[in-house]
């Protein structure tokens, strides 16, 4: 069965539709996010399983894991980041393209998990911006495809403006981006 | 293959040699541990490699230990291999000093490059004669040496343990 997604609320006629430009982008957005996974560890593991046959994550329209920053719209961080890891998620990060939505998948990445150390990043919220967080140590695919589902969520209702409102600026600013 | 030599041959010949810089010795599971005067080191390291009847030709590891409540407070251990007499021994040397410090084990062993860099980083013992001694596993902002026991071991910026989620 094939489903098909609906069409935004809008005014309709015999041969016009007129909608908000926001909604209309946002489902195109939303039914497209390219990830990018970035997986350092087991959680990358249950990843490989999200995209497999089983749990078939391209049914989502993730059909293209990007494995370049640069045309991926979601960076996903599923695995323990160390330290030494960190200015290199940074720097992926900051090669993505706006829009772009980021996934801390699994305990390590969201909080350190249990690696509270020296070596290790005690969240990816310390160099980086997170939109959803994915808790378990590892989540099952399930709880991946749930994280996925709201990203999508926000994508889908992601005003046009957010990219460039100053509330947006100054949450790249906390993080000395650009 | 057995050993083609005993500990008790192998210590007699290091005594021999020399004498008072062999501090102590133990067995531990047939493996003789030897305790020497930490300005030794390369003499010996030296010796083991050139004598023709032991050939301790091989360095399996180098690492350090931390004991903060002892005067000299670091200790170097090397790990050693005879190949052709398979023949393995553990060489133990204490430092102390603000500034621990030791002789390089560079000259004898290429394999030490990497380990004494590796010591270094972790304890910020000083391998006297290295030839680019800098971190090699940690993050080269840091200032600590995390595997000094004084070094806290859980991470200052943890906040999901902080007592407030738990209502304490």
């Amino acid at each position: 069965m094939v489903n098909i997604e609906k069409a935004p609320e809008g005014i309709e006629g015999p041969g016009f539709m007129a909608t908000n430009l926001d909604q209309v982008i946002g489902l195109a957005r939303k039914n497209s996010l390219w990830p990018l996974p970035f997986a350092t560890s087991c959680c990358g593991i249950e990843f490989m399983a999200t995209m497999a046959s089983t749990y078939d994550f391209s049914r989502f329209g993730s059909e293209r894991p990007s494995f370049s920053p640069r045309q991926a719209d979601l960076l996903m961080v599923m695995g323990t980041i160390a330290k030494k890891m960190a200015p290199v998620l940074r720097q992926v990060y900051e090669q993505m393209a706006e829009p772009k939505w980021v996934i801390a998948v699994g305990a390590c990445a969201s909080s350190g998990g249990v690696f509270d150390t020296y070596s290790v990043l005690q969240g990816i919220d310390e160099v980086i911006p997170v939109d959803v967080y994915v808790p378990g140590c590892p989540p099952r695919p399930e709880q991946i495809i749930d994280g996925f589902l709201r990203i999508q969520d926000l994508a889908a209702n992601e005003p046009l403006t957010r990219r460039s409102s100053e509330e947006y600026k100054r949450l790249l600013a906390k993080y000395d981006m650009k | 293959m057995e050993s083609t030599i005993t500990n008790e041959v192998f210590l007699q010949k290091l005594t021999d040699k020399f004498g008072d810089a062999i501090i102590s010795s133990v067995e531990d599971y047939g493996m003789l541990t030897v305790t020497a005067d930490s300005s030794k080191n390369i003499d010996i390291l030296n010796y083991l490699f050139d004598e023709p009847s032991l050939q301790v030709q091989f360095m399996t590891d180098l690492t350090g230990v931390h004991y903060p409540e002892q005067e000299l407070a670091f200790c170097v251990v090397y790990h050693l291999h005879s190949l052709v007499n398979n023949y393995r021994v553990r060489f133990k040397f204490f430092i102390g000093g603000e500034i621990p410090t030791i002789a390089s084990a560079t000259s004898v062993y290429a394999t030490a490059n990497w380990m004494e860099r590796e010591t270094y980083d972790f304890f910020g013992i000083i391998f006297e004669g290295h030839p680019d001694l800098r971190r090699i596993l940690n993050v080269d902002e840091m200032v600590a040496f995390p595997l000094r026991k004084e070094f806290p071991l859980e991470d200052p910026n943890r906040i999901d343990k902080k007592d407030y989620y738990f209502g304490r």
